[in-house]
């Protein structure tokens, strides 16, 4: 039964790419297979936010950096959850591999570090991008939006959605419990996410509160995203690149370091 | 060729246990090899390491000549693994398992489910390809990992207990596809606490304990070495006390049983003899235990001892 010849192995570079869209398809079969809880709970939140905050109460608040304030929160509400699903499905499919242990397929076999890491991280962009594109049809039930900057838009997106994918795998690489999977999006993430401009424009706050929000990294990603739909924002643009770049950088070196050594999924 | 090459293999744990202290172990290509110990001895850790698991604290491992630290993907391609514990994802089918599996060896799609459909077949797991894996038996989760190991028809296939808790009839059947993935030419290295399993497939065999290697040869050989074989003997009526017999040292277990030991050479025409003398009448005879159970437990306890 053994038919390999050792004269004729493939090259690792050829292996490493069919194991990468091995990794996603895997990946996104995880997330689709069971849709019920992946998918469809963002989309009834996104409306319970946009019949609440957008319809309810922004008709009696008026208009928010010029726009009407369901147009001015939609963006941060398909931000939110496009940054939470990114994120949940990497530290889950993750430490789920960890779990069950099935995480060792990959580490057998003779695929990079990084290989598995991207792997993960396009599972969670495309996770984010399923979510927010449902989100975002969601949110045609309550207003008419139009894209003003769409290739600004998807760039953020498909950027953010990477940033937060890494921060999830290094989530669960030092996880040891579902305990662990929980603290970083409940008391990390989730104020980050609400204090990073969905509901409101930074500018209305007290410099001293304005001067906190500025170093955190979110309110960035959010008005990045708004930028590329209405066309405003509080910053500059390329303010947005640039942390979300800076960031990714960072999280990736941190999160190919810990495989390299092994921390959580080697003895 | 060498199939595997270990030198000085060490392991040290974080919590300071040594759980190898410096093995060296060669296996040849085509080989169907034991690896035997206790609970504890290593086993799992050295192979742990060969599969890229753990990491060493030191020495040196050769898969087919190339080293395994500085070509660790190049060997990784040559080696299958199927591990002690079940380690797949229990939601998704046998065929995805299998067709993932050899993706991440960079085997494309349709060869890929070419090879999960033949080795589902023969492992008899065709009907439970396309459910969950969750709803296997524990012996066909076992044959499962077999095929998964397989998928990019690795050239050195390492077994971790593969038949642990697997009924006698799945276990014969198993052997029977192992040996015949062995006659194809794959290496085989395989670790039991079935000694019967070690002795009836592998032709060589190594003994370790407390992270040392304290036997390596033939099975055979170490077979012609074990001095003493203990048999059970059934009797036909209570023997009140154990007989005395010279040259033979008997234990009455049961009121209507007795084991006895003999040396390897000695007449059993005389044990015979002796027993019917004093009126014992044997119904029938067998080994208490394998002969290759029998000379690792006498080692093993020597080792205790020492």
């Amino acid at each position: 039964m053994n038919t390999a010849d050792p004269t004729t192995s493939p090259s690792i570079t050829a292996v490493n790419w069919v194991a990468f869209k091995t990794l996603v398809v895997k990946e996104i079969r995880r997330f689709m297979r069971i849709w019920v809880q992946t998918i469809v709970p963002p989309a009834v939140s996104a409306v319970l936010y946009m019949m609440i905050f957008g319809k309810l109460i922004g008709d009696r608040i008026g208009v928010m950096d010029g726009h009407s304030y369901i147009n001015f929160v939609v963006p941060g509400i398909i931000m939110m959850a496009i940054i939470t699903n990114s994120y949940s499905n990497a530290v889950s499919s993750f430490f789920g591999a960890k779990f069950q242990s099935h995480i060792e397929e990959m580490l057998i076999a003779p695929i990079h570090n990084w290989v598995i890491l991207a792997g993960f991280v396009v599972g969670g962009v495309c996770r984010g991008l399923c979510v927010g594109a449902l989100v975002a049809a969601v949110s045609l039930l309550f207003t008419r939006i139009t894209v003003e900057n769409p290739l600004i838009t998807i760039m953020v997106v498909v950027l953010t959605s990477t940033l937060f994918a890494i921060g999830g795998v290094i989530n669960s690489v030092y996880a040891k419990s579902f305990d662990d999977i929980s603290i970083i999006p409940n008391f990390v993430l989730t104020p980050l996410t609400y204090l990073g401009g969905i509901f409101y424009s930074v500018k209305l706050l007290p410099e001293f509160w304005y001067n906190v929000s500025l170093v955190n990294p979110v309110l960035y990603m959010i008005n990045g995203f708004r930028y590329g739909i209405l066309g405003s924002s509080d910053f500059p643009i390329w303010w947005s690149f640039f942390v979300i770049v800076i960031f990714i950088l960072l999280l990736a070196a941190v999160a190919l370091h810990l495989m390299n050594k092994g921390v959580g999924i080697k003895s | 060729m060498y199939a595997l090459e270990i030198s000085q293999l060490q392991k040290t744990y974080d919590n300071g246990h040594q759980a190898l202290s410096g093995i060296d172990l060669t296996v040849e290509s085509g080989d169907f090899f034991a690896l035997l110990g206790p609970n504890g001895a290593g086993k799992s850790t050295a192979i742990g390491i060969i599969s890229s698991l753990v990491n060493s604290s030191g020495g040196e491992i050769k898969i087919f000549g190339k080293d395994l630290v500085h070509e660790r993907n190049t060997c990784k391609l040559d080696i299958g693994l199927v591990p002690q514990e079940i380690n797949f994802n229990i939601f998704e089918t046998p065929m995805n398992i299998l067709v993932t599996q050899a993706g991440y060896y960079g085997v494309g799609k349709a060869i890929a489910s070419e090879r999960a459909e033949k080795y589902l077949k023969l492992l008899e797991l065709w009907d439970k390809g396309s459910e969950p894996a969750r709803q296997m038996s524990g012996g066909m989760k076992r044959r499962l990992m077999i095929a998964r190991a397989l998928m990019h028809e690795p050239r050195l296939l390492i077994l971790d207990e593969p038949t642990a808790g697997v009924d006698i009839e799945i276990r014969r059947s198993m052997w029977e596809f192992l040996e015949e993935i062995n006659r194809s030419g794959t290496t085989i290295i395989l670790t039991t606490h079935y000694l019967e399993e070690a002795e009836t497939l592998c032709r060589n065999v190594a003994i370790i304990d407390k992270g040392r290697i304290v036997e390596q040869g033939a099975v055979s050989d170490l077979l012609s070495r074990s001095m003493v074989q203990t048999f059970v003997l059934d009797l036909k009526d209570t023997a009140v006390k154990s007989p005395v017999l010279d040259g033979y040292k008997v234990v009455r277990c049961e009121d209507k049983r007795l084991d006895v030991e003999v040396v390897v050479g000695q007449s059993m025409n005389g044990l015979f003899g002796q027993l019917q003398q004093q009126g014992f009448e044997v119904t029938s005879m067998r080994n208490k235990s394998n002969r290759l159970e029998e000379f690792f437990l006498r080692l093993v306890s020597q080792s205790e001892a020492a």
